[in-house]
């Protein structure tokens, strides 16, 4: 263990899976936690993964000191219905992918070089109309940003997003 | 009679008595008639009446820590329920392990807003370890098991199981506790690291100024904790002190204890805190009101952490060497490396380190002048002290200055005599608190030590003493000020007493005689031994409403945001030391 009166003060972002029970009332517990000790909280994700074991995954992405950090994964460790809390920036490599849906609407040479900008970033159209395109992309949060801000000028008018959802690379699970 | 069908109502009393519960807290209401229908056809479970639900609580809380046992709670829906946060969120503080039972309306109506219904899942949720809505009956016996485990192990807490009027009505299938006790997700780890403890016990060993601070972990961790931790104190000859939680986990005696630490702790433990260079802390948890300013405490110290909570550790203090785990069990893992190693301590620096907190200790921190003619309220403590120190005595108290004095003064020898509301300080703790001790230990002497202001907040409780017949005590330090609060306006805001003196006070005496006790009072220091010694020899609940000065504050004082060497010792002290901009906003 590094020493901790040497700890960092500087804000970090951490990307954070949770595995919790699917039961009643658990992401209340969890938003809660985070409301109520005043964390940050940047994205939150959750889905059942197991349906069998009743098992849910929250990818909750939040920042803070190291302090802070250590002290968010601690209380959420203390929660009765979680299974496992796993610090993805930190606890080795992971893949961090966040998915999209955005509405354009056009016409003329906006249109056709929003449909050419998609086609830079891979983003698929999954409705279309006369006048407007719903694209969807995937990818770091990072792309989807640039993505967005690229559309601002071409008639972006709604945008929809998942926020993060990560899983760490190589063959080890949760 | 197994797997016959029960209603939902006698299912959950099969539970509680199969968890051995002998006594139940609580108020009816509809809700939860089913359930006092079902205890009125029983006799293995005994009922209190209390006059308010908040007071069932406290009264849950003193049975608990007086027995370490879990205090039961019964309270029906809506305002039974939301009367009961109060006293859950400080169970929660002092992780004291208390089961919630609250009514709730037919599951059909539940979110229709039907009479007294209450999201009361949704609210306990942040001041509950855990809780329950039970939608089917036959979870019903699988849920109140796995309660009292989540309640009693780990860091104890309170957990509120909500019960909905069909589900206590329904028919289902009782299921015992399961043998083996592993819950699929919830794990409190109980020992800790092997190495982690060889390290531990290097630094202990190895310190030229150590210290133990000990907190109330230590008495939930159970008798054997505080018998080990005297056992290692007295071994390696170590001063120790208190937290406000911990008293009664060492001897207060014994001339190693060098009394309670933190905002109003003693001269020589705050600065043998400040000055160590090896901090034990065994189950305390940095609380704001035992470090002072962050930045200044105990600087120069390696820090050993015992504690069961993970999210304890590094909190509010960074620590050198975290050891997560049950108090007793660590205890015991490093007395056992400290006798295979044969470990000594280092006697000469000891020595030294001993002859400078004599020097400390010879400021005498706690000294007053006690006038002849109006009762010092250490003088009525330091009384009560001697002519009771014989006798098995069980102290619980409000919230406030007399709360301070009580922890200054009054000696615990063991563990679990003494109750008080230490992380939330809720008034009107001391008294339903006393009657929770009073109904598991009822031939032992009970004693609220109060102010006046406190004991207005549950003063009804006293009739479910009489109903009861708990002969406790409520010994009331009256200076008709909330002393706390004008202790602060005095040393922070320019002496504008604003909204702190209790107006319209009752006759205390004839307030004790209403409600079928007994009511003494003293004006003056002559008469205090005579009315302790009534409120003693009576068989009865006493208000003995002692008089004191009015106008008596608590020191030693660490004022907000200050640090530890930074104590106001006495009256004459606090015009040279103004507090800091930044200490004002602290509470």
């Amino acid at each position: 263990m590094a020493d901790p009166k040497k700890l960092p003060s500087v804000i970090e972002k951490h990307t954070i899976a949770v595995l919790v029970a699917n039961e009643a009332g658990v992401l209340a517990r969890v938003i809660g936690l985070f409301s109520g000790r005043g964390y940050n909280i940047e994205s939150l994700t959750v889905a059942e993964v197991d349906a069998e074991k009743a098992q849910s995954r929250i990818t909750i992405v939040t920042s803070g000191t190291t302090q802070i950090i250590e002290q968010i994964k601690a209380q959420l460790r203390r929660l009765v219905p979680v299974f496992k809390v796993s610090d993805l920036t930190i606890d080795g490599p992971a893949v961090e992918r966040e998915m999209a849906l955005i509405k354009v609407v056009s016409t003329g040479d906006k249109r056709v070089e929003s449909l050419r900008i998609a086609d830079i970033f891979r983003a698929g159209v999954v409705d279309s109309t006369n006048k407007s395109f719903v694209f969807e992309i995937t990818g770091a949060t990072e792309k989807i940003n640039a993505f967005i801000k690229l559309m601002e000028p071409l008639g972006l008018k709604d945008v929809s997003r998942t926020g993060v959802v990560a899983i760490a690379r190589g063959e080890k699970p949760l | 009679m197994k797997n016959a069908q029960m209603n939902g109502a006698e299912i959950l009393l099969k539970a509680l008595t199969d968890q051995g519960v002998e006594v139940v807290f609580g108020y009816p209401g509809g809700a939860v008639l089913p359930i006092y229908d079902a205890l009125f056809q029983q006799k293995a479970i005994r009922h209190i009446l209390v006059r308010q639900e908040g007071g069932a609580v406290h009264a849950a809380e003193g049975y608990a820590r007086s027995t370490g046992k879990v205090g039961v709670v019964l309270v029906t829906s809506g305002p039974g329920a939301t009367n009961a946060v109060t006293g859950l969120t400080d169970a929660l503080m002092d992780s004291i392990p208390v089961i919630c039972l609250t009514g709730q309306v037919p599951t059909h109506l539940i979110g229709n807003d039907a009479f007294q219904e209450a999201d009361t899942t949704g609210i306990t949720r942040p001041c509950t370890k855990h809780n329950y809505l039970v939608k089917d009956v036959n979870d019903l016996s699988r849920v109140v098991h796995e309660a009292f485990y989540v309640a009693t192990t780990g860091r104890p807490g309170p957990v509120v199981i909500d019960l909905p009027k069909d589900v206590l009505q329904n028919k289902g299938i009782y299921k015992g506790a399961a043998a083996s006790e592993e819950h699929r997700s919830y794990r409190p780890q109980v020992r800790a690291e092997a190495d982690a403890i060889d390290q531990a016990v290097e630094l202990i060993a190895n310190a030229k100024r150590p210290i133990f601070y000990t907190g109330g972990g230590v008495i939930n961790s159970g008798n054997v904790a505080s018998k080990l931790l005297t056992e290692f104190v007295k071994l390696t000859g170590y001063p120790i002190t208190n937290t406000l939680m911990g008293l009664g986990a060492y001897p207060g005696s014994d001339p190693q204890f060098i009394g309670m630490l933190g905002m109003h702790g003693t001269y020589e433990a705050n600065l043998a805190m400040y000055n160590c260079d090896v901090m034990i802390n065994v189950g305390a948890r940095f609380d704001d009101r035992v470090t002072g300013k962050i930045a200044e405490f105990s600087p120069k110290s390696k820090k050993i952490h015992i504690d069961i909570d993970p999210s304890s550790i590094n909190k509010n203090v960074l620590v050198d060497l975290p050891l997560v785990g049950d108090v007793a069990t660590v205890l015991r893992q490093i007395m056992k490396r400290w006798k295979d190693g044969g470990h000594k301590t280092d006697k000469k620096a000891l020595a030294a380190w001993w002859k400078q907190i004599a020097l400390w200790r010879a400021r005498d921190c706690l000294s007053y002048e006690q006038s002849k003619k109006i009762i010092k309220p250490q003088y009525a403590l330091q009384r009560l002290q001697e002519l009771t120190k014989h006798r098995d005595t069980y102290i619980t108290t409000e919230v406030g200055q007399h709360q301070m004095w009580a922890a200054q003064f009054l000696k615990f020898e063991s563990p679990r005599h003494w109750m008080t509301s230490g992380g939330l300080g809720t008034m009107g703790y001391g008294l339903p608190a006393a009657i929770g001790a009073q109904v598991a230990h009822p031939k032992a002497l009970v004693i609220d030590v109060a102010g006046e202001a406190s004991i207005m907040m549950n003063i009804q409780e006293l009739s479910t003493a009489r109903q009861y017949r708990l002969p406790v005590k409520v010994f009331i330090l009256n200076n008709q000020y909330m002393g706390m609060v004008r202790q602060w306006q005095e040393l922070l805001h320019g002496s504008r007493y604003s909204e702190s003196y209790m107006e319209s006070l009752p006759d205390f005496v004839k307030l004790a005689e209403s409600f079928g006790g007994v009511g003494l009072r003293a004006t003056k220091p002559e008469e205090l031994d005579g009315v302790i010694e009534q409120m003693l020899a009576t068989d009865n609940f006493v208000i003995a409403d002692i008089m004191v000065d009015q106008t008596e504050n608590v020191f030693p004082m660490i004022p907000s945001g200050a640090a530890h060497y930074d104590m106001l010792l006495g009256p004459a002290d606090k015009a040279a030391r103004p507090v800091s901009e930044e200490g004002m906003v602290l509470v």
